[in-house]
């Protein structure tokens, strides 16, 4: 209980020192460079839409930085994060919330996915300890963790989209000959465009599952109780899906749970390539843009989802595993 | 942690003195396979990035050339659309790219020992403090918030871009080293040297931290591996400064020009492979620094037959 009340603290902070972050970063650097943005806007916003942004970054205002800084507080904790400069006058939160399902679908699917295929493949790679697969699958993947995602990307539309023509190189869905709606010809132009993005997401995270997954679980075979399985007789399969796997998988499990966090973050540069409709696209957009309302709202959101995760991955381990609620 | 392996040595931290840590990274170097590929690898950048004139004889930024030439021997790679010969561009950016990876690499696992072993070794309230820390900078996304940053920089330089990549990367090895100095806190030679009457600061730079070396060694692999991803991808989207001559600046301009769509994907796959190559070999040695340091994960030889018998 102790442990819960000192998680929930960590966690109370950290969303402080985001919050925080978010509020000092364009007053810290040098020439505010909100300034910069509310010239580049000035005349094309309402008087009060101005006022708002002035509050916001903190110019123009006669107010202390102490009460600009309550004022931004309350802001957030209300939901008002103001107006989208980009997509003016939409809010901010409208122009997340039409962005946020295409995200949430294409990365929180492949997560999954990735996370399913790279622990089986784990599993059986170090249950196989030694042999073809085992010797060929960690290296692979070590490597393919180390180049970047937007590159996996833009290979990925040069054979697949550009010359060989199987799937469309851009977007969500065909904008111009498609409407969105519940119906199998959306759905499927839907997940066409998604295929790409999605392996490529696929490639470059699922090698972390498989080694995190190997390495625990080759600990785990050489325990005793694996041992006694074995002089128990029990057919192979159960010995590594029962005994090894079950005790080596909560790494993985834990880290899953904080993947789950990163869905919302996790494939910036990927939609980036593809011009996604996502959260991440979106990001970008609204930094070359300069609309820092919709930049701030979108690390705001990022943050506490990958906060959430980790809470969850905390509550995940000490369900799981006793030797945490011991140990503390 | 601890759990009792029957049959295989269960990976204790290494305490051995500098010079046989050294002397046991260079004989596994030579004896590891992943660990001489990644090596290797690093080396050839490494020349590459102290010559670069001798290898390409074109300027990276003069647009010397006729638009779009195809790869012939005279341009290996061929032209980009402004005529830049793409080759030269490719082997005159790899020095930004391993200046910003050795100065991170360098700048963090220097601030993760420094934080993470005074937590370890001071304790009490230092340790609460610079722990949380730590921990609320582990948790906070690392590449939106440098996205932000950089936002906020308006594409500024190489230097700009390093101390971003710093000061927002460093807590995950400071956690681990810190976890690394507990375990040593009360051996015997520690204890030996604060009987002997050692000031502080002398038992944590000359006993503490020469204990630690192979991973800090493995820290500063990792932390320039991430290194050359982020630089390369704040680079990518246009958040460096787009002037240098590096690789994620050149895919920045292959981006902007739609170089896959436009028939010209030596643009963007040649820097990008490289990008590639480079990760690969940190990531290959720090692989191999984990075989090293945790025995249980060596590829498996002669030992397996013996504990399946």
């Amino acid at each position: 209980m102790r442990y819960a009340l000192r998680r929930l603290g960590f966690f109370a902070l950290t969303l402080w020192a985001a919050l925080t972050l978010n509020f000092l970063l364009p007053r810290l650097m040098p020439g505010n460079p909100a300034l910069s943005m509310m010239s580049k806007f000035h005349g094309q916003l309402s008087p009060q839409a101005l006022v708002a942004l002035e509050t916001l970054f903190g110019v123009n205002t006669h107010q202390s930085l102490l009460s600009q800084y309550f004022g931004y507080l309350h802001d957030v904790f209300t939901g008002n994060f103001g107006t989208s400069l980009s997509e003016y006058p939409a809010s901010v939160s409208s122009v997340i919330g039409s962005a946020i399902w295409w995200t949430l679908g294409l990365v929180g699917i492949t997560t999954i996915l990735a996370f399913l295929l790279g622990t089986g493949l784990g599993i059986v790679s170090a249950w196989r300890r030694g042999s073809k697969l085992d010797s060929i699958v960690p290296p692979v993947f070590v490597i393919t963790s180390a180049i970047p995602y937007f590159w996996v990307a833009m290979v990925l539309v040069l054979i697949f989209a550009l010359t060989l023509h199987w799937f469309p190189s851009q977007g969500g869905y065909y904008i111009t000959t498609d409407t969105p709606g519940f119906n199998l010809t959306f759905f499927q132009d839907v997940v066409n465009h998604a295929f790409l993005p999605a392996m490529a997401l696929l490639i470059t995270t699922i090698g972390t599952w498989i080694l995190t997954m190997r390495n625990t679980m080759i600990t785990t075979l050489a325990e005793d109780y694996v041992r006694m399985a074995r002089a128990k007789g029990l057919p192979g399969w159960r010995i590594m899906l029962d005994y090894a796997a079950r005790n080596a998988i909560l790494p993985n499990l834990v880290g899953f749970a904080m993947s789950l966090g990163f869905v919302v973050s996790g494939a910036i540069l990927i939609e980036y390539v593809f011009n996604y409709p996502g959260v991440g696209y979106m990001l970008l957009q609204a930094v070359s843009g300069e609309d820092y309302p919709l930049m701030q709202a979108l690390f705001l959101l990022i943050t506490v989802a990958v906060l959430f995760a980790i809470l969850a991955a905390d509550i995940l381990t000490a369900i799981l595993d006793p030797r945490t609620r011991a140990a503390r | 942690m601890a759990m009792p392996v029957s049959g295989v040595p269960t990976d204790t931290p290494t305490q051995v003195p500098a010079g046989h840590a050294l002397a046991r990274v260079g004989r596994a170097v030579r004896s590891n396979r992943k660990a001489a590929t990644g090596t290797i690898l690093l080396v050839i950048f490494l020349l590459v990035a102290l010559f670069p004139g001798v290898i390409a004889h074109d300027s990276p930024t003069q647009d010397a050339y006729p638009p779009r030439l195809n790869p012939s021997s005279a341009h290996l790679f061929g032209t980009n659309a402004y005529g830049q010969d793409l080759f030269a561009q490719v082997i005159w950016g790899t020095r930004n790219v391993l200046i910003i990876a050795f100065a991170v690499g360098l700048f963090t696992t220097g601030i993760a020992v420094l934080i993470g072993v005074a937590a370890a070794y001071l304790g009490g309230g230092w340790d609460g403090t610079l722990s949380v820390l730590t921990d609320v900078l582990l948790v906070i996304p690392l590449f939106p918030l440098l996205i932000i940053i950089a936002a906020y920089a308006h594409g500024e330089g190489t230097i700009v871009l390093i101390f971003a990549i710093t000061l927002t990367s460093w807590s995950y090895t400071a956690r681990q080293l810190r976890s690394q100095a507990l375990t040593l806190r009360n051996r015997d030679f520690l204890v030996a040297a604060r009987v002997r009457g050692e000031r502080r600061l002398y038992v944590i730079v000359m006993e503490v931290i020469p204990t630690m070396t192979s991973l800090i060694v493995a820290s500063f692999l990792t932390n320039a591996l991430y290194a050359v991803l982020l630089a390369s991808s704040l680079q990518f989207i246009g958040l460096g400064d787009p002037n240098t001559v590096s690789w994620g600046t050149t895919l920045y301009w292959a981006e902007n020009n739609a170089a896959l769509q436009t028939g010209e994907p030596l643009w963007a796959i040649a820097p990008g492979a490289c990008i590639a190559l480079l990760g690969a070999a940190f990531a290959l040695l720090n692989y191999a620094f984990d075989e090293i340091g945790n025995p249980a994960l060596r590829p498996v030889r002669r030992s397996k037959r013996v504990r399946s018998a």
